[in-house]
């Protein structure tokens, strides 16, 4: 756990305290804020998952998102989507992903995501998913991923449902 | 060799012999390059105003693939309405599940109409994605949603058909991935084709196509 700030801790007790509340739920690790993990429910049996948020650098250093762990799947990876002539095409990505100083990345559908590979359950509508992030300089950071219906977009928190 | 090689001079001579009737191959070349843009010519005009012409007739095409139930299905299955079909599979957690969302999504919108049409995902990943598996996942979107997958000869024919690239790319640890085309392709009740919905283009878009397949 060392990395997360005492804020990001009381701020994640606040978070499971006010898990039912349909709010914003943001998480800090130094110049590091992390907005609206969400993922999308998965069917019965369905091997992966996808995960989303939008990571923000306040600091003058660049950091990257390495990797991550879950008690839900037996690996957490992160890939990238292309759209080349028609075609997807999704790839892990190996040196994880750079959140440039002073800028932000948002992990999206059609771009980078995180997939959360060997489901051990159902990603079930409305449930919260805990991710240990690891960052290079921020190190690990817990977060929890909102499970949003399927036909969502976009994080259904903060202003800009998945319509 | 020799120092003194005379070697240009051969060469020359056979340009010479053979390269007098060159202008009759550029005359030929010519002739033939004519003849395909006037066959592009008819053959577009044709298109454009006859669904029945050679392109939208040989699109598609026959197919056998196996529903979530373990039923058989195939284009003769579908024939009598029109469909919207993809192709994806499902531990793809991006392009398809973003699809399958928008043509439930469209279908909504369409009210009344949206039944008018079905929806067809086809599972280009026989190896993980068993019917079952394919029905609890098309399931997820709150709409009929026929979930497809077959054998890979079966597969095959019906990706050589609608003109679909997939292709297996192993990951490392041993797993694989699925690269394939994005597109949903609209077809009418006689099973031809009507035209196509890409990932980037507009709802309205999208809608205005469906309202002319379904009109």
């Amino acid at each position: 756990m060392i990395g997360i700030s005492s804020n990001a801790l009381a701020l994640g007790a606040t978070i499971g305290l006010m898990a039912t509340a349909a709010m914003a739920h943001g998480y800090r690790a130094g110049p590091l804020s992390i907005q609206h993990p969400w993922s999308r429910e998965t069917a019965v049996g369905q091997a992966v998952g996808g995960g989303f948020l939008t990571i923000t650098n306040s600091g003058s250093r660049e950091d990257r998102l390495l990797s991550g762990t879950t008690p839900v799947a037996a690996e957490v990876q992160l890939h990238t989507m292309t759209m080349d002539g028609g075609i997807m095409r999704m790839r892990q990505v190996a040196d994880g992903i750079a959140i440039p100083a002073r800028g932000s990345v948002e992990l999206k559908p059609g771009s980078y995501h995180i997939m959360f590979m060997g489901l051990k359950r159902q990603l079930r509508q409305g449930g919260r998913v805990p991710v240990t992030l690891r960052f290079l300089r921020a190190g690990n950071v817990t977060v929890q991923f909102a499970v949003q219906p399927v036909s969502t977009t976009g994080p259904m928190e903060g202003g800009h449902a998945g319509h | 060799m020799q120092a003194t090689d005379p070697e240009p001079i051969a060469p020359e001579g056979d340009v010479e012999t053979s390269g007098s009737p060159r202008w009759i191959l550029w005359l030929v070349l010519l002739l033939v390059a004519a003849g395909i843009a006037a066959a592009a010519i008819t053959r577009g005009g044709a298109g454009a105003g006859d669904s029945a012409s050679g392109y939208a007739s040989t699109f598609g095409g026959p197919f056998t693939l196996t529903a979530s139930d373990g039923s058989a299905v195939t284009d003769k299955t579908l024939a009598g309405k029109p469909y919207a079909i993809f192709f994806g599979f499902t531990r793809c957690p991006d392009v398809c599940p973003t699809s399958l969302a928008r043509m439930a999504r469209l279908r909504k919108q369409l009210g009344p109409d949206g039944m008018k049409f079905a929806i067809v995902f086809v599972s280009v990943d026989p190896g993980h994605d068993k019917p079952a598996d394919l029905g609890n996942y098309v399931a997820l979107f709150g709409t009929p949603i026929l979930g497809l997958t077959g054998t890979d000869a079966q597969l095959e024919k019906i990706k050589k058909g609608y003109g679909v690239y997939s292709a297996k790319v192993p990951q490392p640890g041993g797993d694989y991935t699925i690269d394939h085309t994005a597109a949903i392709y609209l077809m009418t009740a006689r099973g031809e084709f009507s035209g196509i919905i890409d990932t980037q283009e507009s709802d309205a878009t999208a809608i205005e196509k469906l309202k002319r397949l379904i009109a």
